[in-house]
């Protein structure tokens, strides 16, 4: 202070400030009497698709914001009303949710926990959104999953495949229709058993992050118990490009499997290493070696090119699958864009009209009314025959797919044929389950 | 006042002024109106306004005074907000504590890196304080998160769970970071005619932290010290020729300045509890450099200014797409309409780093002073014409 400051207007300045000062924690503690953060109270609902636009599975972002653009077309009423017709609750009428018209948002997650939960919060906050859904990466959802609990909103997550998400951070106002790690791991088994036998020996390249601990965890515990052994594994650094370092030391190992726990550009480059290296061609303790891949996507096979070419490994879902569900969604998305969804589209699109109907039968938005009709529901026709939402962790159970890359492919989209379809009570497994253990539902946030 | 100029009272009375009623400036479009797309006066983007320019603020006591460019701040930014979490983590939700270990812990890490990379610099401190942060980067990505040592939770991010100790935490406590029992997303809704604004108990904490340390930057900016920084950028080479040992100087405004990206670390994590590595990358490093060199490096006012900048860009224009396109143009005819959504289309949505870069290119070609050098350009030009009639209208003195 270089001068007191006591005069009238020194005082009365003062005077305000302080009085200002005294009124601010009154004001803020006020909270406005909503029964539930965002309650649509117009015509219409809104509803968050944060998805990556930009960053490494910016494909995967752009495909997904297809199928909600799709779903929320059906959902109002027009186009042709898609897995709709297939569905096996006919609580949604074609006239928006609850009568109110389905308005979206759209935000860019970069694949960063923080940019996603920024443009989540924007949703929330701003564009007074009632449900975040989407993402293509397990951090990002968690993220946002935690947030939407906090917030009171519902989640329903996009592509998120580590046990994590429905495991040690489930939350109870976040959703997981996409399989997970441990699923992969339990479709695959019974198949690399009849094919390459039981007395094979595995070697593991892992993605070093949560991802891909898991991943590997959930995949080494299933081919143990199959009668294998696990001779090595090594985890490789997320930003990694080239693998050749890594492949080098596998094939002095004695080992005759290459496990590589890696997803999007990271498989892509490991595997065309792996085949660089020779790695097919090879005879191991007089077997043919073999590579697989637990977790597949089509545009991972597109990168991959020639590469894929009889690899196994799972999927959520195909669009080459027989069904009425998925036929009728392939038809609508392929007459829409001029070509066949991927799997994101088809675990976001099912998100999507699942809690369309959630809130058709609960008769609100309230999250925990929406949480209650989710729980422990079970339903057919959106493609993965019949599914059930189970209560105790918000994870879904269905049918996981075995696919491997086609010999002969037909078309770009016409990468992968399915080997098996193994039945989800094969893939199930108990709520206390170890490699799920950890952390609690709590119960759902309704906010405000 | 508080020791300060005339000016400088001036520049801080009116930062303080803009902090205040900034969820009344940031709403100028009333709610339902297609403009309120490019409304930012939401507690979210508010909250990165202040806590980025925090961190701008630091980086430019660094950067803007001695001139040594570290393009590794972002380590300090996410050392911080581990720490906060941390202290969240095992005391409960107040914020006190973890924001004084986040500049605490933040400035022992600076005071490790700054003391090995300043031994370099130019291009050499630079390449030294990435290669450290990367390091840091990589640590709590993958290596500190394996499960037997679990420090940071690698890419899920670290977050509170129900079964950490808290030990402070009781009953009637928020489930959310507070300030002694203040939640931080406590928001107040005001409805005005058309308009809606929200005032939100984590922002005005936040803008309160920025004007201190916007204040502690001026005073810095203003003393001996600060001319001793200064010398440093000039001509570090004559200054030690004259015998005068210029290591402490550096080391200290290196520590600052890391202690700011501490807190604003820290703050980060006070208003949306969850610390992702992704805050450590390089990317993160590189944006409060563009930060500072947008809004203009060596002022006051400018780094406050940039961090707004990329930030609005990247929180409003990220979410304009195509529909929302349609719905401003819906009033051509159809054509027209479909050939104006297909001529910005690259421009928003996932395009809003190409706007970005833009601009950047712009302010960097015509405004090498940045944002603030166009707006004294602009006040110039307003002073010119109007210092014709009356001399002293145009020079309007804000009251003290």
């Amino acid at each position: 202070m270089d001068k007191s400051n006591l005069s009238r207007r020194g005082v009365l300045k003062s005077g305000a400030l302080t009085s200002a000062g005294l009124a601010v924690p009154t004001i803020f503690t006020a909270q406005s009497a909503a029964a539930f953060t965002n309650e649509p109270t117009g015509g219409s609902v809104t509803l968050g698709f944060n998805v990556p636009q930009t960053g490494p599975y910016a494909d995967e972002g752009a495909d997904e914001l297809r199928a909600y653009q799709l779903a929320v077309e059906h959902i109002n009423g027009s186009g042709d009303g898609g897995m709709m017709n297939t569905f096996s609750s006919k609580a949604l009428q074609g006239n928006g949710i609850l009568g109110k018209e389905v308005k979206y948002v759209t935000g860019d997650t970069q694949t960063k926990s923080d940019a996603a939960r920024a443009s989540a919060k924007s949703m929330i906050e701003k564009d007074g959104a009632v449900m975040i859904t989407g993402g293509s990466s397990s951090g990002v959802a968690i993220a946002v999953q935690g947030l939407c609990q906090e917030a009171g909103v519902i989640f329903m997550a996009g592509l998120t495949h580590s046990n994590d998400t429905t495991g040690k951070d489930k939350k109870a106002n976040g959703f997981r229709h996409f399989f997970n790690a441990y699923m992969s791991g339990a479709a695959l088994a019974p198949v690399l058993k009849s094919l390459y036998g039981d007395d094979r020996r595995a070697y593991h390249l892992t993605a070093d992050y949560t991802w891909g601990w898991t991943q590997e965890e959930s995949i080494k515990a299933a081919t143990e118990a199959l009668g294998w052994e696990t001779v090595n594994t090594v985890k490789t650094p997320l930003a990694a490009t080239d693998f050749s370092s890594y492949i080098a030391p596998v094939l002095n190992s004695g080992a005759d499997v290459l496990v590589l726990n890696h997803y999007g550009g990271n498989m892509v480059n490991s595997l065309t290493n792996a085949v660089q290296f020779g790695l097919r061609e090879k005879q191991v303790n007089g077997k043919n070696f073999e590579i697989v891949v637990p977790l597949y996507s089509r545009l991972m096979a597109k990168g991959a090119g020639e590469n894929v070419k009889g690899i196994h490994g799972s999927t959520n879902w195909h669009w080459s699958l027989q069904d009425e569900g998925s036929q009728a969604f392939v038809r609508s998305f392929g007459t829409k864009y001029g070509f066949p969804p991927s799997q994101a589209a088809h675990t976001v699109y099912c998100q999507t009209l699942l809690y369309a109907d959630a809130v058709e039968r609960a008769g609100s938005f309230n999250p925990c009314a929406v949480a209650g009709a989710l729980e422990g529901f079970e339903f057919d026709g959106l493609g993965n025959g019949k599914t059930l939402y189970r209560a105790d962790d918000h994870q879904c159970f269905k049918d996981v797919l075995v696919v491997r890359g086609k010999e002969n492919p037909t078309s770009e989209f016409d990468l992968l044929e399915v080997v098996e379809v193994t039945p989800a009570a094969q893939v199930t497994y108990g709520v206390d389950h170890p490699m799920f253990a950890g952390g609690a539902l709590g119960s759902c946030n309704p906010g405000a | 006042m508080f020791g300060l100029d005339k000016r400088d009272t001036g520049v801080l009375i009116i930062v303080t002024l803009l902090a205040l009623f900034a969820p009344i400036i940031l709403n100028p479009f009333p709610t339902d109106s297609a403009m309120a797309q490019f409304n930012a006066g939401y507690p979210d983007l508010m909250q990165k306004f202040v806590i980025f320019g925090i961190f701008a603020i630091g980086f430019n006591i660094l950067f803007g005074l001695t001139g040594y460019l570290s393009f590794g701040h972002a380590a300090f930014l996410g050392i911080g907000s581990y720490s906060c979490v941390w202290m969240f983590k095992l005391l409960g939700y107040n914020v006190i504590p973890g924001i004084v270990l986040s500049i605490l812990i933040s400035g022992l890490f600076a005071l490790l890196i700054g003391f090995v990379s300043l031994r370099r610099s130019g291009i050499y401190f630079s390449i030294l304080t990435l290669a450290f942060a990367q390091m840091c980067f990589a640590l709590a990505y993958s290596v500190l998160s394996n499960p037997r040592f679990n420090l940071t939770n690698g890419e899920t991010g670290l977050q509170v769970y129900a079964n950490d100790p808290q030990w402070f935490h009781r009953d009637g406590l928020p489930d959310l970071p507070h300030l002694f029992g203040l939640s931080m997303r406590a928001t107040q809704k005001i409805q005005v005619g058309a308009w809606e604004f929200q005032l939100n108990a984590g922002y005005y904490m936040c803008a309160i932290v920025m004007l201190i340390c916007f204040y502690l930057a001026i005073r810095i900016f203003r003393s001996p010290f600060g001319m001793m920084l200064r010398a440093v950028k000039s001509n570090q080479q004559r200054m030690n020729y004259t015998g005068l040992n210029s290591r402490p100087y550096t080391l200290a405004a290196f520590v600052i300045s890391g202690m700011y990206a501490g807190l604003a670390g820290g703050l980060l994590s006070a208003v949306d509890p969850l610390a992702g590595a992704e805050r450590m990358q390089w990317t993160a490093s590189g944006e409060v450099v563009l930060m500072t060199i947008l809004g203009g490096a060596g002022t006051l006012i400018g780094p406050v200014l940039g961090a707004g900048f990329i930030k609005y860009f990247e929180n409003i224009f990220s979410k304009i797409n195509d529909n929302v396109l349609h719905s401003w143009f819906a009033f051509l005819p159809d054509g027209l309409e479909d050939f104006m959504v297909f001529i910005i289309h690259p421009f928003i949505g996932k395009g809003w780093h190409l706007t970005l870069g833009i601009l950047f290119m712009l302010v960097v070609i015509y405004l090498p002073g940045g944002l603030v050098e166009g707006g004294q350009r602009v006040l110039g030009w307003f002073r010119k014409r109007s210092a014709k009639p009356d001399a002293k209208a145009g020079k309007t003195e804000p009251a003290e």
